[in-house]
């Protein structure tokens, strides 16, 4: 299950007309899903959509009602694939997932899709993770839905304009016979707001009755000559129904007085960040009046010539301001309009920077240079010369501590690189291939671990050229988590692997979930899951694909077997992939699965154990050896007050959860015995109890029996 | 970010009747409640008539890294205002840091404003991974944070929130809200922020504990709580029996008879010393203090080194030390109060060991260890059966009993291998220092500091000593500069400074290069 709980949310998805839906960007979007009659949603979880796919998984009931089919796809490919079931049927189908590396997966499916077309309205929607607080590299979607020509939504970030978008992209995509992207920004999902709610509505076919009713089109399939029609279709027929509903149904906005001098254009998704630059440059009110002329493009793909150049007529410059780079929505307009012999200035990119997030001082940046190159009569004398002698701030940047994003408390993946340190210290360091997933943190400090990452499941698969001439000499190591495993890595980097004959290392970090999109589950999650079938063999799968050297560590927080396992695999004369399945649930989960149980057995009166790990101070000599080996958020330095030190001596805080990691690692590198392991029993038996008093009575009268004799600290 | 070298003055311009937008951003590490707190302070203002907005990065938020949540919230008149999605530079009303260097790190990315932001931060600190893998003291000072702090902001709240936190059995994200609302920055009343954390649900009781503390503190109408290295250390008691206490007042007469600057130090080394071995022990701690005084005059820097590292050099980490410290009846009830035991509960302890056949060996009368040292078959068969983890449950009697032992050997310390080799080491350096102090006294106080290189087990204590004596080489080299001192203190850094000592490695070239 994901790692929270979805029940509150779920409620709301039942609400209906006269009710205020107050959450989430992307729970809006759930909910309007259902408002407008979807038959069937797919997806593959990753941030920023995550929690679309973990409220329709606990929304199983209310789905079900409405005989909408949910499912967690196994990709971002078999995702956009399942929409083939609106090729043929009238049903309205929408997937999820998270972009730009989403779509990179799903654009096979994509191609496929957009050439055939569709019937029903087919609506892809995007997280675009782009910007601050993105965890991939920065690329645009856009440039998918133009090789594929699927139109793309960009709705201003609030709302009640998001909700309506998802209606609008249906309807869209139905008149168009075309796949629509809905894109959405990382806060536009994470942006708290109300909308008014609707009735859900039952797909009128559902995807039940189509199978009752078999149907194909030729013409709809992908196979030549079709595929020629398909393309001459989308020129003639798919690209102008589309233009004429963006401009009959005012998909996009026109603010401000029409005919002025000066214009933006703008992606609706950028709205917001813009009006506020103009009301901080006096040129807006709060709630978004101003003079200046703007037309918001909600569609940013395809554009409509005739708005633009009617937008543009008379104006002396337009400022386009289009967000991540190539600036293909400028490159348009400039052709449209030199195309029409225009003498309109056109500015953008440069005036705006380049690449990166537009954020708010960048955007009064770009506004303020653009009104006072061409519009500086519009500006506010106050806002141009600046009479504050602004007030030096002392620079930080040298003392401030990097704080990137590590392994949690008691995460069974640190002492997997823990090993695999203290194997680099004995057989040297090795080329490493890293994947995405949690273990990817082992780049950071202590580790710096990872030399390259591909893509998911691709770990293995990037170690791939990496075939050593002589057999004794060094292998490459890499990893793949459960989650890249189950998405890919089976057949691109295992099978791959076995195919090529391989004599790599390959460890698979399992941690019983899909950790770092949320603690969904997968193929080889331990938990039961009444709606999937879990609990399928990381180590079967591999054995099917025909790997020879196998090993199942059930246990990683045991440095020294997973040490030992990972020299052997590295040493092994045995030919073929060296797999290593590393096992232990994701801490993150497993607390939150756990804590509550252990309190209620407690309260019954049930025996409970509660681990904790601690540290000697008098026996710790302050080296932070096995800090260098750890990095856990509970394992930090302290001060002694003890004048006769120089160094912070290790220490261990209440956040503890007592993996073990700790004394493990003291024990494999042999670092010192400071660490000792406490376990608080609570209900202990009547026995238990018995034998540790007396053998209380004895420590003690020993203990007091040599304090008698000598000089010691009491 | 770009910002112009001259920037356009932007503030925000009011609605129609004043309304204004209020901009709150808060910096947290993940896992500190910051959602928690968003929340919250969204309620608040909904619940005081005003219309609000949050939005945060998620995604790593739930890790370790930092996470920034944002709010916008403005009265409401009916129509909805365009609330922006992030914070802008210079454009941030109220700036909340669940901790120091966040708090600096705000200010470094410019969403502290002179004449604008109200800076709310905990003055607590979370040591960031590169602070603690360095093997000597790598946390960064944050008296430079919290000067900045005095000029970016325009108003500060700040101190320690996390203990008030504690203290109240709650998390910091009650007394950051707190805090806020004593602040004075949001124009909302005290009883609705607790409304809303007792609409909250869960921990309700400890969280208006935490909130009501740092409200007060907030608001000046109660003191911050100390910061710890201000804090008084507790000074541990030392137990004197009845037979021993005409020597033991000797020693602390010979104490009494130095010159003030050393006392304190020396009556702590001594303390040290008679704790880890004997009386006799002690006597030998002083005649080294003493000697060292003979040849120093105040201030006495010389003598302090002499009284501080004398004192770790005669308490090396040995075998009969741990087991020592392990079963003693205070560790017994330090770890009990560490780890929160209450009466009615059963404390289980495991101790991880793993002594190698050198631990093994030198732990033995000379003769014995060294006839063994030269058995490389013995070792062999050792390192394959012995040299393994072992874990020894110190609450039961079996595992008790078999440190308990090893810890009895402390009467005939002298007598065993690896005495013999500290000692022999300890009058080496000592003597250097000595011998040094007589022309150079800085350079020998120096030479005697490098003693602080040698610490850890086992690899870590070999590394040690290895550092040790690659600083001590340079010895020759520096006597008789005039900066000699300075350099010794500079290697000795370089040695402290990184693990692989590459550090150390060009520290040890300069000086190669001006002494060649």
């Amino acid at each position: 299950m994901a790692e929270r709980s979805f029940a509150k949310e779920v409620q709301k998805l039942k609400q209906g007309e006269g009710d205020t839906f107050a959450g989430e960007g992307i729970l809006a979007i759930t909910k309007a899903l259902l408002e407008n009659g979807v038959g069937y949603v797919g997806g593959y979880q990753g941030s920023p959509i995550s929690h679309l796919m973990d409220v329709l998984a606990d929304a199983e009931e209310i789905l079900s009602e409405l005989g909408v089919h949910f499912e967690a796809s196994a990709s971002e490919a078999t995702a956009t694939a399942m929409l083939a079931a609106s090729v043929h049927y009238p049903i309205r189908g929408a997937v999820t997932y998270k972009s730009v590396v989403g779509t990179n997966v799903a654009s096979d499916a994509l191609s496929n899709l957009a050439s055939g077309g569709v019937t029903g309205g087919a609506l892809i929607i995007v997280g675009e993770d782009y910007g601050e607080g993105s965890s991939i590299m920065q690329e645009r979607t856009y440039a998918f839905a133009m090789k594929s020509q699927v139109w793309m939504l960009d709705p201003r970030p609030n709302l009640p304009a998001i909700v309506k978008a998802v209606g609008d992209g249906f309807e869209l995509s139905e008149v168009s016979n075309t796949p629509v992207m809905l894109q959405v920004g990382i806060r536009s999902c994470h942006v708290h707001g109300h909308f008014e709610a609707r009735d859900n509505k039952r797909p009128p076919v559902t995807v039940s009755d189509a199978l009752e009713n078999p149907a194909r089109k030729l013409d709809r399939i992908v196979l030549p000559p079709a595929t020629y029609l398909h393309e001459e279709e989308k020129l003639t027929k798919r690209l102008p129904a589309a233009q004429k509903f963006i401009l009959d149904r005012e998909i996009n906005e026109r603010f401000g007085a029409p005919g002025s001098k000066v214009g933006l254009i703008l992606q609706g998704g950028t709205y917001n960040t813009v009006i506020r630059a103009l009301n901080r440059l006096g040129l807006a009110d709060l709630y978004g009046d101003t003079e200046m002329d703007m037309l918001v493009l909600n569609c940013v793909y395809p554009l409509v010539d005739s708005q633009i150049m009617a937008f543009c007529e008379g104006k002396d410059a337009v400022l386009i301001i289009e967000e991540g780079q190539p600036n293909y929505i400028e490159q348009q307009i400039a052709h449209m309009l030199y195309k029409a012999g225009k003498t309109v200035k056109l500015e953008g990119k440069g005036m705006l920077p380049m690449g990166g997030e537009y954020t708010g001082q960048v955007m009064v940046d770009g506004l303020g240079t653009f009104l006072s190159d061409h519009a500086p009569d519009m500006l506010p004398v106050a806002k141009l010369a600046s009479n504050e002698d602004p007030i030096a701030i002392p620079d930080l940047s040298k003392v401030l501590p990097a704080r990137p994003p590590g392994f949690c408390t008691g995460c069974p993946e640190r002492p997997i690189f823990a090993a695999t340190k203290l194997v680099e210290e004995e057989l040297g360091e090795h080329h490493i291939s890293s994947d995405i997933g949690c273990h990817l943190f082992s780049i950071m400090p202590p580790f710096d671990l990872g030399a390259t990452t591909m893509g998911y499941g691709l770990g293995p698969a990037s170690a791939a050229a990496f075939h050593n001439e002589n057999k004794k000499g060094r292998r490459s190591i890499s990893f793949v988590g459960d989650g890249g495993f189950w998405h890919n890595g089976l057949t691109s980097s295992v099978g791959n692997a076995v195919f090529n004959k391989s004599d790599n290392v390959i460890v698979i970090v399992d941690n019983f979930y899909s950790a770092a999109t949320g603690g969904q589950d997968i193929l080889s999650s331990r938990a039961t899951n009444k709606t999937k079938q879990t609990q399928n063999s990381i180590v079967e799968a591999c054995k099917g694909m025909g790997v020879k050297w196998i090993r199942q560590i059930d246990r990683t927080y045991d440095v020294t077997k997973v040490r030992d396992t990972l020299k052997e695999a590295l040493t092994t004369e045995e030919e073929g992939p060296k797999v290593i399945v590393a096992s232990s649930e994701c801490m993150l989960n497993k607390q939150r699965r756990v804590k509550p149980e252990l309190a209620k057995a407690a309260k019954e009166g049930k025996r409970v154990v509660r681990p904790r790990f601690g540290v000697d101070e008098d026996i710790c000599t302050g080296d932070h050896a096995c800090m260098r080996l750890s990095g856990c958020p509970s394992l930090s330095v302290k001060d002694t007050g003890d004048p006769l030190r120089d160094d912070p001596v290790a220490a261990i805080d209440q956040t503890c959860v007592g993996c073990g990691n700790c004394g493990e690692v003291a024990d494999a590198a042999v670092l010192c015995p400071s660490f000792f392991q406490a376990e608080i029993v609570s209900n202990p038996s009547a026995g238990e109890k018995r034998r540790a008093r007396r053998s209380q009575k004895i420590i003690s009268w020993l203990q007091s029996r040599r304090d008698a004799k000598r000089v010691a600290f009491a | 970010m770009n910002i112009q070298a001259n920037p356009i003055v932007a503030r925000r311009s009011p609605g129609p009747d004043g309304e204004k937008v209020i901009t709150l951003a808060a910096l947290a590490v993940g896992g500190q409640g910051g959602g928690v707190l968003t929340n919250w302070i969204v309620a608040v203002a909904e619940a005081n008539g005003y219309r609000a907005q949050s939005t945060s990065v998620a995604g790593v938020a739930q890790r370790t890294g930092a996470t920034i949540y944002y709010v916008e919230m403005c009265r409401d008149t009916g129509r909805a205002p365009v609330f922006s999605l992030s914070p802008s530079i210079g454009d941030v009303d109220i700036l909340i840091a669940s901790e120091l260097m966040e708090g600096g790190r705000a200010i470094m990315r410019g969403f502290v404003t002179p004449g604008r932001t109200t800076l709310i931060t905990s003055t607590h600190r979370i040591a960031a991974v590169s602070e603690k893998i360095n093997p000597g003291d790598g946390r960064v000072d944050g008296t430079d944070v919290v000067e900045a702090m005095g000029i970016a902001a325009d108003h500060v709240v700040a101190f320690d929130m996390e203990s008030v936190a504690k203290k109240a059995g709650s998390v910091i994200s009650s007394s950051l809200l707190g805090a806020l609302a004593g602040s004075g920055a949001l124009p909302f009343p005290r009883d609705s922020f607790e409304d809303v954390i007792r609409g909250s649900g869960r921990g309700v009781e400890a969280s208006l504990r935490a909130f009501g503390e740092a409200y007060e503190i907030a608001k000046g109408t109660k003191p911050a709580p100390l910061p710890e290295e201000i804090a008084a250390p507790i000074v541990p008691v030392l137990h004197v029996p009845q037979k021993l206490a005409t020597k033991w007042a000797a020693l602390e007469a010979r104490v009494a008879a130095l010159p003030d600057a050393v006392k304190d130090m020396t009556a702590l080394g001594l303390k040290k010393v008679v704790d880890y071995q004997d009386v006799a022990y002690g006597s030998d701690y002083l005649d080294m203090v003493e000697k060292m005084v003979a040849l120093d005059a105040a201030p006495f820097d010389l003598s302090m080194n002499a009284a501080k590292y004398c004192a770790r050099a005669l308490c090396y980490d040995d075998l009969l030390r741990v087991a020592d410290i392990k079963t003693r009846a205070s560790r017994f009830e330090r770890v009990k109060d560490e780890v929160v035991v209450k009466d009615d509960q059963v404390l289980m302890l495991t101790e991880y060991f793993h002594p190698r056949f050198e631990e093994f060996a030198t732990t033995l009368p000379k003769s014995i260890g060294k006839w063994l040292q030269r058995r490389k078959g013995i070792e062999a068969f050792y390192t394959k059966h012995f040299d393994k983890g072992r874990r020894i449950r110190t609450d039961s009697l079996r595992g008790f009993m078999m440190l308990w032992v090893v810890s009895s050997l402390r009467p005939i310390r002298r007598k065993l291998l690896r005495h013999e080799g500290e000692m022999a080491h300890m009058a080496a350096w000592f003597n250097t220092a000595m011998d040094v102090a007589k022309t150079d006294p800085a350079l020998a106080s120096e030479v005697l500091a490098n003693y602080r290189l040698i610490k850890g087990y086992s690899d870590t204590h070999a590394r040690g000593l290895s550092k040790f004596a690659r600083v001590m080489g340079a010895l020759d080299l520096l006597k008789g500069r005039n900066d000699a001192a300075d350099w010794m203190r500079r290697l000795r850094v370089a040695a402290l400074d990184d693990v692989k000592g590459d550090k150390l490695d060009g520290a040890l070239a300069t000086v190669k290069s001006f002494a060649g």
